[in-house]
């Protein structure tokens, strides 16, 4: 076994796909909060699969797209000054921000250097005494403890020429926004499983009590996500409302102790703004007060700012599952993953490109259709 | 972003649990990991990994367990066929 292939046969997807069929008695609306799993979903054409009656709908679950502008403009700032080495994982060099993106500011000459990992800035930093080296951490609770380990070598390193640009956002306080919402039309959940590898799901049983919605963690392959579906729609159909784990091979309940451990001591819990939803109490963390000699925005000085997205964008509704991409009238025209207006476009992960990528042809005729 | 994928530990270099690294097997393609957070792991055994961080040992018992699953829905199919 290697936890991949398997995961992709067709038949057995198609087995999965007649059982939920042969349950499902009503329409329900389910919400995958991962833009990984959305990524899976349009790519191996899996909500094709499903009874029309079942609608997977689209949640905010990519840090690229939920960055909010002004952190972007921040790390433009910080990136275009002499001196400075920024890095960042690759998906953010392209996330517009409000005049511009990280591959331009390379481009006239800034240097900014694409990592794999945040130990890998790290070790830039070691490199290059004379330059300041700025990691953009961005990311779930599956990147925080990658986050946390490099500001915490860092610090044992005492390397004063290493600080962060932190915009990390955790999932559930965004469930629980979402689920409060008046507007909310979400019946249960797929809860991101690689979230939980780090998180474990204790902080889901309240919500799912709460809000009496299946909250079901779920993995990232054609099979995890269409069994996820229907154990969320089995409860569904039997008016259950619990927490269950179909991605019991990497996920256990109380999460993974050693990197919680470690995220507590490097971080804290702070109120974020996610990029088209608005600002969500206790939705991210920033660096502990022991550890803001770390913190970028506040090394090079950076003020607070607030800045306006497109008009055209409706990024935000579609982010909160309210809009389809190919209800947005700037989709696939004057909106492109070559010139995005939005960042639900410019992520891989992002529900725009996701549909750009594989359904614009279906998208035009649904366009033209209506 | 949240991409993480499975793969194989093929060797493990360090004692300092802080700073243990183990080099991963992704069909092919090997890459180092950062092995901080799974104390456990040993040579041979499958991890997630997220950006250079291995976040968990793959449980190879609960990944049977789909398939044994699938295997059940496709008898119970079979059963109710003739019927319906
Ligand atoms: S298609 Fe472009 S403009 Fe329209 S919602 Fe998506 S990112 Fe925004």
């Amino acid at each position: 076994m290697k936890f991949m292939d398997e995961y992709r046969d067709a038949d057995l997807a198609r087995k999965f796909a007649r059982e939920i069929q042969r349950i499902t008695t009503r329409p329900w609306k389910i919400m995958e909060v991962c833009g990984g799993q959305t990524h899976a979903i349009v790519k191996f054409g899996i909500d094709e699969l499903l009874p029309k009656r079942i609608e997977l709908i689209h949640g905010p679950g990519c840090p690229v797209c939920v960055t909010p502008l002004e952190v972007i403009d921040q790390a433009l700032e910080i990136a275009a000054r002499p001196g400075v080495i920024f890095t960042s994982f690759g998906d953010m060099l392209r996330v517009p921000g409000s005049t511009t993106d990280l591959l331009s500011v390379k481009g006239q000459g800034g240097d900014v250097r694409i990592v794999y990992s945040p130990l890998d800035a790290v070790k830039i930093a070691e490199l290059n005494p004379a330059k300041e080296v700025v990691f953009f951490g961005v990311g779930f609770e599956t990147t925080a403890p990658a986050t946390a380990m490099a500001i915490y070598q860092a610090a044992q390193k005492g390397l004063n020429n290493f600080s962060m640009l932190v915009s990390h956002v955790l999932v559930p306080p965004a469930i629980e926004a979402l689920m409060s919402s008046p507007d909310c039309r979400v019946q249960a959940f797929l809860a991101a499983g690689h979230v939980c590898t780090v998180m474990g799901y204790e902080e889901y049983f309240p919500l799912a009590k709460k809000y009496h919605v299946p909250i079901v963690i779920t993995g990232f392959e054609p099979l995890d996500i269409l069994h996820g579906v229907l154990l969320t729609v089995q409860q569904l159909e039997s008016g259950r409302a619990e927490v269950e784990n179909q991605y019991a091979r990497a996920v256990c309940r109380e999460g993974n102790l050693p990197a919680q451990d470690l995220i507590k001591k490097v971080f804290r819990v702070v109120p974020r703004k996610w990029r088209g939803v608005g600002e969500i109490p206790e939705s991210g963390l920033g660096l502990a007060d022991n550890y803001t000699a770390f913190d970028a925005a506040k090394k090079f000085g950076l003020s607070d700012r607030q800045v306006d997205e497109p008009a055209e964008c409706i990024a935000g509704l579609i982010l909160q599952g309210l809009k389809k991409p190919h209800e947005c009238p700037a989709f696939g025209t004057r909106c492109t993953p070559e010139h995005p207006f939005g960042a639900t476009m410019v992520s891989s992960e992002g529900a725009c490109a996701a549909y750009y990528r594989y359904r614009r042809h279906d998208a035009a005729e649904m366009a033209g259709a209506k | 972003m949240c991409l993480a994928i499975p793969g194989k530990v093929v060797s493990i270099s360090g004692d300092d649990p802080l700073t243990r690294m183990g080099r991963i097997n992704f069909s092919g393609i090997v890459k180092e990991a950062c092995l901080a957070y799974v104390p456990e792991v040993n040579v041979g055994d499958y991890v997630i990994v997220h950006v250079g961080f291995a976040l968990s040992k793959v449980d190879e018992a609960e990944a049977q367990k789909v398939f044994e699953y699938l295997k059940q829905i496709g008898e119970l199919g079979e059963l109710e066929a003739p019927a319906g």
